[in-house]
């Protein structure tokens, strides 16, 4: 039953802060991450109610260098089906890395550094840990051979989330205040650089801090001693995003997943819809056409079981017609909820589904997603 | 009335032929918060050994597996409403299931308090 970390994980620069906060560690991407401080229903709450800080080192963190901006964003535009030629300095914008069958090899999120942060030439990806490795030679081998991708092991990566956060953050930099939802800046913490972001995957406000793996502790101390603020581990990280309706890489999505059946087409720059030149446009663009065979979904329970991932989706006279994705006891929505697939006929908002949980019924309902309204703060434009 | 324990963490409290089963505090601390319980049906022989319930956190999903050998002759619904009361109360409200035991001599293969303590030592 106790999962204990095995020696021969890879540690963040927070090791020993988990460690001292009593986190019980475990294995995630490779690393030794904590699931939990105090217990994940807990962690979950206050998150929604004032600020949790996360660890996310574990992710990877890739400097793509090309000789200008437009020929980093010509070959990032290649790599990926955003529109990125369109950000502004400063702005963030999530995507998706794609095979040329249209499959979902990672999903991750683009910045373009805010004006004098970086030389021209040069943006920021964040993707999932599991995965940064496997990203990079994709990258590398799919790439111009003028743009590097460098993989920042040296850089943190911390998230303050939930409504205080910004107010937390307000009281050690300005930028906080300024910054909207998935618009990004440099400024200085405690004297530490830190590049902050507006961004996260809870659903909630709130912020990630990337900034030397060295510094991590100083600032990760600073923000714990705030009282709003407590420590959160993987397993709040997880019912947080699921509350929130968003997907996880390896799990709701893989490389045999198109970002059209996944519900992801807003990872898909509108005008790229149709002109296309990225790659796996082909099958991205002949599935946009066609229309999807079967949809992700969310999927409400009756009663407090957890409907988890692998079970089957069955019809009333019982065949298999999907299976759930992601799915959990929402501490925050108090009820069972699930991310899965279904045929595009069935996937309607209030369809009756029933899963099967060790081969019994479990009745619920095709709910609009998120779980949880979003309260990202968006700046008025 | 003497309590005995598995290597699983279940435990059987004894009192007559009738076993009251759960699960120790050290296991509920580390399942972490109790969100749902599959209890067994009343009525249902259970052999040493066979899954009896499934206790799920928020994180996974955990077999209960029997201690003992017997019919279950009573189930705790209030888990139904309240499957915290695993964690808040383990070895008295948080009880799961009860069985007439069909074979006491089981119980010498279970460990007592003391063997309990050093096993989650």
């Amino acid at each position: 039953m106790a999962d204990s970390a095995e020696p021969d994980l890879l540690r963040t620069a927070l090791y020993d802060r988990h460690l001292a906060h009593g986190g019980r560690m475990v294995e995630f991407g490779g690393y030794a991450l904590p699931v939990q401080y105090k217990g994940i229903v807990a962690e979950h709450l206050h998150t929604r109610a004032a600020a949790s800080l996360f660890d996310v080192s574990h992710m990877g963190q890739i400097t793509v260098t090309g000789p200008d901006h437009a020929t980093t964003i010509a070959a990032l535009e290649a790599l990926t089906p955003a529109d990125l030629a369109s950000l502004a300095p400063g702005e963030m914008r999530y995507t998706v890395l794609l095979n040329a069958r249209g499959g979902i090899e990672d999903d991750l999120i683009v910045t373009r550094p805010a004006e004098g942060m970086e030389p021209d030439g040069v943006m920021h990806m964040v993707v999932n840990a599991a995965r940064k490795h496997h990203d990079l030679a994709f990258l590398r081998s799919h790439g111009e051979a003028d743009v590097a991708f460098d993989l920042r092991d040296d850089l943190a990566l911390l998230a303050l989330q939930g409504p205080e956060a910004a107010e937390i953050l307000a009281r050690h930099t300005d930028l906080a205040t300024h910054l909207g939802f998935m618009q990004s800046g440099a400024t200085r913490i405690e004297g530490v650089p830190v590049t902050l972001s507006r961004s996260g995957y809870t659903g909630e406000d709130g912020f990630e801090l990337s900034l030397s793996a060295a510094d991590a502790p100083t600032i990760f101390d600073l923000l714990v001693a705030d009282d709003r603020v407590e420590p959160a581990g993987l397993g709040a990280r997880d019912s947080l995003r699921l509350e929130a309706g968003l997907c996880l890489y390896g799990h709701d999505m893989d490389d045999t997943t198109d970002p059209v059946t996944a519900g992801l087409i807003f990872a898909i720059g509108r005008n790229r819809r149709t002109a296309g030149g990225f790659t796996g446009a082909e099958a991205v663009i002949a599935r946009i056409a066609d229309g999807p065979v079967r949809k992700r979904v969310g999927i409400r329970f009756e009663g407090r079981q957890p409907v988890r991932e692998g079970s089957e989706l069955v019809d009333a006279e019982g065949n298999v017609i999907g299976r759930v994705t992601s799915g959990t006891f929402g501490p925050t929505v108090q009820a069972s909820i699930a991310i899965g697939y279904l045929p595009v006929a069935i996937a309607r908002e209030g369809a009756a589904v029933t899963a099967l949980v060790r081969g019994k019924p479990v009745s619920g309902t095709i709910v609009k997603t998120p779980f949880v309204p979003h309260r990202y703060f968006r700046k008025p434009v | 009335m003497t309590t005995r324990y598995t290597t699983d963490h279940e435990y059987v409290r004894v009192e007559g032929k009738i076993g009251t089963i759960g699960i120790s505090d050290y296991a509920q601390a580390q399942l972490g918060d109790i969100v749902f319980v599959e209890l067994p049906a009343v009525g249902a022989s259970l052999k040493k050994g066979d899954e009896a319930a499934v206790v799920e956190s928020v994180k996974a999903a955990s077999e209960i597996y029997s201690p003992v050998s017997g019919t279950v002759t009573e189930v705790n619904e209030a888990l139904t409403d309240n499957p915290g009361l695993i964690n808040s109360d383990p070895a008295d409200g948080g009880w799961i299931f009860r069985v007439e035991m069909s074979d006491a001599a089981e119980l010498d293969g279970l460990m007592d308090e003391a063997a309990y303590t050093d096993h989650t030592a």
